[in-house]
């Protein structure tokens, strides 16, 4: 049978075929002579397979001839391929490579979003745990509990968004975040360390300082010792965590009703002091009314705005900017 | 709060530096705002009494001046030919601010050396001071300031604007403000003298008060002055109004203000012979009754106002406004002065029912003592009787039916460190605590026992006596102490986990984040809102609103990104890609249930390799393609099927549901908005929103806080195949990838490309072809061919039946 046949390959093939490399440009050229010439069913191939079938004396001559065969044709084939690309280095042209990139799709966070973040991560630090409340509030966790009943002159600072309906009991948008001490120490005993961040209403007019809408964080701390100290130690690391090393805080006295003392805290800035937040001791008779004993916990409270951080902390100028969602000002983050 | 200086000046003594002064007040929680001059603002310009007069050793017309301007002598050149020894003058050191008489520009005063002589600063003319063009002489002053008051305070005022927290009603008045003053300087206090002479006939009989309603009315008292004469009221008191923001009327009027304004206690004067019988009744309103108040506005009275009647009727509202019948006029002859003391939260009420915050209504709201009135009363009479010519008749009316007992509380010394942080000694507190006006006794041997002062209502318990310590030493010596103790371990909150993990995916799949704001119009809810649903729970709204279009309490994010997208899409962005995650309230009876959302949208166009905007529209599945980020990142599985959503157009809509535990639960939904929709927005173009339901995936979705865990990394390769099913225009992609998927040795199956086929070749109407890449792969060995050729007529079977889906080519 021919299939028995051994194949036979000619010195004068091989020639043939180096010359034809000669000719070849493309890769696909060169894989096609590849295939041809070195691959499973090339010449070579079958006679290197084929070798066992022809006579005992011609083996050991043709063996070497092919082999040597091979050995020419993949040199031959590796110089030629890296003669073209060699080549076609050579032909490359420079690039202006001050050309920008092409685009890729680009998201970001909203400001608001970072702040409260960073707000977030300072106190978390010092092992304060994130907690949070409902926005639509009830009077006695916006108002009674944190000792400002109906009627009392605090109110007047806090103009409050009412819901319709609901006239038992009315319910409103929250005036700041507070409300979280009360729901978070109802239901939890000391040690406490929470901080709780989220949005707060007032029913007041906008300009470049004031929004009807703002991003608050509550902090809360309450614990056997704790005092007006501790504040400020907390506080004072929160500035340099949100502003820089080099800056320091003051203490001034301020009244909110749900604490003793209150204080409103200002964070040294090259311009001079700098109001950032209020703060104070936790009322004594809120913890009482806690079921916790005053006598022997104490604890500190603060509310500070993430906008007025924000705005500081990235150099804005007007409070509005926050929520008209520009995308000029957005991509700035 | 306005308090002029000049005044406060006359109460209590002042230190030199004002801004100081200010500084401190602020820092103890009486917080000075402006420090706003009346009349010139004279920097560096200081009276000063000129000690010698000499002349110029160098020049005829000049003279060599010396002042003594508060501190080490000066000696000045000056050309002016009026001044002499002993004048007070106008002495502007170097760096003073002045006008140049010639030009009128301000220029720096420089030390300057006039033919040979150095001149140390200048004795000023009017005209250097901007008061007039006066420059012929030097401006001699007729004053007796001592040398180096600030000019200012001799020729205008300084006034202190006060931004004050309303416990401290005590410091609503210049004594308030000079109380505290004098508590943090040392500076002598000197009370405004209250004994009026009582020349008159007795009031017994005369006038008389009762009151119907202790409860509302703690004090009433009345006093009457005969024969005033109604005349503008001296230079001094109309310039102390005015600066004190009050305009100046006549005598009877500007006395009741300025001793409103000086001692706290709001006063009124009756026309005394136009108060029926002369005798008052302090009682509820009747119902119906009605009142024409002093600006003329007829009001329609309650019982819940308070109202100060005679027997023919109301004729003030208590501690907010008089009554016109009853006014002062310029023919008033008898006034009868009323000081009363009310309960504030009546006072409160009634100002905001009329809206008539008025200063006097603002005193009162905050809380007065009940001791105060008399002594006003007596403070109004002695001013009356020396500038309005009255007659003070003897004794006052005073009803004063419950008196509080005063306030003692009692201060362990333990309790100041507990909450300040700092050692106080007894002494120390003590020394704070009588500085600012308590009474402290210190026998017992751990506690003060401390009486607290009338004026301060606003001190009940120890903590208050604590702040006070702790105001009077001020808290910047007060250290930074760091936290110690144990850190509490609080349960987590897997909500705030999966907001934020959502912002960051979101973020980086190239959505910018926007926040909006939680109140809107109910317009804009409405086209997201199912009409039946509407019509039960309606969307919570604002009894008080800001405006229309913020009166709802959002139930969608939708309308607020769609709001954002399009003012950008407005102002000529060409394509915009938004986020945003928050809570919408779904009303239920009580509080609604505040529920978290992430929204996100899509429109605009596409960008080429420069970022210029090209003719191609962004469309549904590049709006897919960054919800997919999401879900993806979250880790969990979800099945994308046409759904429906009111706002969104039919057939151009995936809803999401999980697929696992709580399969089938919808927890999303993507799809090209309404171009009505749309519309409403001011939305031109398409536009496409998803919407992922977070509450709901973190109730129902399985492992959404778990970590993802690791499959090992396949052993044996994967043989692929390409195959193109023919399918209708419904098959969905999803079912035939499922259909193929259904082997455990198919390892994935994806849509490799989607086409229509032309019904010119025989393709019935709608007829796609769906190219469908497969992956085979066993875990323990790799595939044989005869291995495939098993799984591949399981594959073509399972489309068929599933999808009546054939291989393209095939028939």
């Amino acid at each position: 049978m021919s299939v028995s046949e051994p194949v036979l390959l000619s010195a004068a093939e091989v020639e043939a075929a180096l010359e034809a490399l000669a000719d070849l440009v493309t890769d696909a050229e060169l894989g096609r002579w590849r295939t041809a010439n070195l691959g499973r069913k090339s010449r070579l191939s079958l006679a290197l397979r084929s070798l066992g079938r022809r006579p005992v004396e011609e083996r050991a001559a043709a063996g070497r001839f092919l082999n040597q065969a091979k050995g020419k044709l993949e040199r031959g084939f590796r110089d030629r391929r890296a003669a073209l690309k060699a080549e076609r280095t050579r032909a490359l042209r420079p690039l202006d490579v001050s050309l920008p990139g092409r685009p890729l799709p680009r998201g970001g966070l909203h400001p608001i979003t970072l702040t409260e973040r960073a707000v977030v991560a300072a106190f978390a630090s010092m092992g304060f745990h994130v907690i949070e409340g409902p926005e639509v509030e009830t009077e006695y966790y916006n108002f009674e509990a944190l000792r400002i009943p109906a009627d009392h002159p605090a109110r007047e600072a806090m103009d409050t968004f009412y819901l319709e309906g609901a006239e038992e009991t009315p319910l409103l948008l929250r005036t700041h975040t507070s409300p979280n001490q009360i729901r978070f120490m109802e239901r939890q005993t000391p040690p406490i360390r929470v901080i709780a961040p989220g949005r707060t209403y007032r029913n007041e007019a906008t300009d470049a300082t004031h929004e009807w809408m703002i991003t608050q964080t509550e902090v809360l701390a309450v614990d056997e010792g704790l005092t007006l100290a501790h504040l400020k130690g907390a506080l004072y690391e929160f500035a340099r965590r949100m502003f820089g090393e080099d800056r320091t805080i003051r203490f001034r006295c301020d009244y909110f009703p749900f604490v003793e003392p209150g204080v409103e805290v200002a964070v040294s800035s090259p311009r001079g002091w700098i109001e950032i937040l209020g703060a104070g001791m936790v009322h004594p008779e809120i913890l009482r009314n806690m079921g916790y004993d005053p006598e022997i916990y104490t604890g500190f409270a603060a509310g500070l705005g993430v906008e007025r951080i924000a705005m500081l902390r990235y150099g804005i100028r007007d409070i509005r900017r926050f929520y008209e969602n520009d995308l000029r000002f957005l991509r700035q983050f | 709060m306005r308090v002029p200086l000049k005044w406060l000046g006359e109460l209590v003594g002042l230190p030199a530096d004002r801004e100081a002064l200010a500084a401190r007040l602020t820092l103890a929680g009486l917080e000075v705002t402006e420090c706003e001059t009346v009349g010139g603002d004279w920097k560096g310009v200081v009276t000063g009494r000129v000690l010698r007069v000499e002349p110029h050793p160098n020049a005829d017309r000049l003279r060599l001046v010396t002042v003594d301007p508060g501190g080490p002598p000066q000696r000045v050149v000056c050309g002016a030919p009026n001044v002499a020894e002993g004048q007070l003058i106008a002495f502007a050191a170097k760096g003073a601010v002045l006008k140049d008489p010639r030009t009128g520009q301000d220029r720096v005063l420089k030390k300057s050396r006039i033919r040979g002589v150095v001149s140390g600063g200048m004795v000023c003319s009017e005209a250097e001071l901007g008061l007039s063009a006066e420059h012929a002489g030097i401006l001699v002053l007729d004053s007796d300031a001592p040398p180096g008051t600030p000019l200012v305070e001799v020729l205008g005022d300084r006034v202190f604007v006060f931004d004050l927290t309303p416990n401290r009603a005590d410091a609503l008045s210049v004594l308030g403000v000079a109380r505290e003053v004098a508590a943090f300087t040392g500076g002598p206090l000197r009370p405004p003298g209250i004994e009026a002479p009582r020349e008159g006939s007795p009031i017994a009989g005369r006038a008389a008060a009762e009151i119907h309603d202790p409860d509302l009315c703690h004090r009433f008292t009345l006093a009457l002055i005969e024969d005033v004469e109604v005349a503008p009221s001296p230079k001094w008191m109309r310039e102390r109004l005015a600066a004190a923001g009050m305009r100046p009327i006549n005598n009877l009027v500007d006395i009741t203000n300025y001793v409103m304004l000086e001692l706290g206690q709001p006063v009124h004067a009756f026309d005394y012979d136009r108060v029926r019988e002369h005798r008052i009744i302090v009682r509820r309103a009747a119902a119906g009754e009605r009142l024409t108040t002093l600006d003329g506005q007829r009001r329609e009275l309650d019982p819940e106002r308070l109202v100060i009647a005679d027997p023919g009727g109301p004729i003030a509202l208590a501690g907010v406004m008089g009554g016109a019948d009853t006014e002062i006029t310029p023919e008033t002859r008898n006034v009868l002065l009323e000081v009363a003391n009310f309960d504030p939260v009546t006072v409160r009420r009634t100002a905001r029912r009329f809206d008539l915050f008025s200063d006097a209504a603002r005193r009162f709201a905050w809380g007065l003592p009940a001791e105060l009135a008399s002594a006003a009363s007596s403070r109004v009479c002695r001013l009356l009787a020396k500038h309005a010519g009255g007659r003070v008749a003897e004794g006052i009316v005073d009803v004063w039916p419950r008196r509080e007992a005063p306030v003692r509380i009692r201060l362990r010394h333990a309790r100041l460190p507990q909450v300040l942080g700092i050692p106080v000694t007894p002494d120390t507190a003590r020394g704070a605590l009588e500085r600012l006006g308590f009474d402290v006794d210190a026998t017992e041997e751990d506690t003060l026992e401390v009486g607290v002062p009338g004026w301060r209502r606003d001190v009940r318990v120890p903590d208050d006596l604590v702040e006070e310590v702790g105001r009077f030493l001020g808290y910047d010596d007060l250290p930074a102490s760091p936290l110690t103790g144990a850190i509490p371990h609080h349960p987590p909150l897997p909500a705030r986990e999966l907001r934020e993990r959502v912002r960051d995916l979101a973020a980086a799949a190239g959505l910018h984040e926007v926040q909006t704001y939680t109140l809107l119009s109910d317009a804009e809810l409405e086209p997201f809102t199912d009409a039946d649903d509407r019509a039960v729970r309606r969307p919570l709204r604002v009894q008080n609103p800001l405006g229309q279009a913020r009166d709802t309490l959002r139930t969608s994010l939708r309308p607020g990104i769609l709001g954002a997208a399009a003012r950008n899409l407005e102002r000529g962005e060409p394509a915009v890609a938004l986020f945003e995650v928050g809570r919408v309230y779904l009303p239920r009876p009580g509080q609604p249930r505040e529920e978290e959302r992430a929204v996100g949208c899509v429109s605009g166009v596409r960008l080429d390799r420069f970022g210029n905007p090209t003719d191609e529209p962004l469309d549904f599945f590049d709006a897919r393609a960054t919800l997919e980020r999401v879900v993806a990142g979250l880790g969990i599985l979800v099945s994308w099927r046409p759904g429906e959503e009111i706002g969104l157009l039919p057939g151009r809509v995936a809803a999401l549901r999980l697929c696992g535990r709580g399969k089938g639960v919808r927890v999303g939904v993507v799809g090209q908005v309404h171009p009505e929709t749309a519309e409403r927005f001011g939305l031109d173009g398409d536009v496409f929103l998803w919407e992922l339901d977070l509450s709901r995936l973190l109730d129902r979705a399985e492992g959404l806080t778990a970590l993802p865990q690791v499959q090992p990394l396949p052993r044996y390769p994967a043989a692929s195949e390409d195959f193109a099913f023919v399918v209708g225009a419904a098959t969905l992609a999803e079912d035939l990838l499922e259909a193929a998927s259904r082997h455990p040795l198919v390892a994935s199956a994806r849509v490799f490309d989607d086409f229509p086929l032309d019904r010119r070749q025989g393709h019935p109407a709608g007829a796609r072809s769906v190219g469908v890449r497969v992956r085979y792969r066993a875990p323990n060995r790799t595939l044989r061919d005869r291995d495939i050729a098993k799984v591949r007529r399981g594959i073509l079977n399972r489309v068929r039946t599933a999808c009546g889906a054939v291989v393209r080519g095939n028939g």
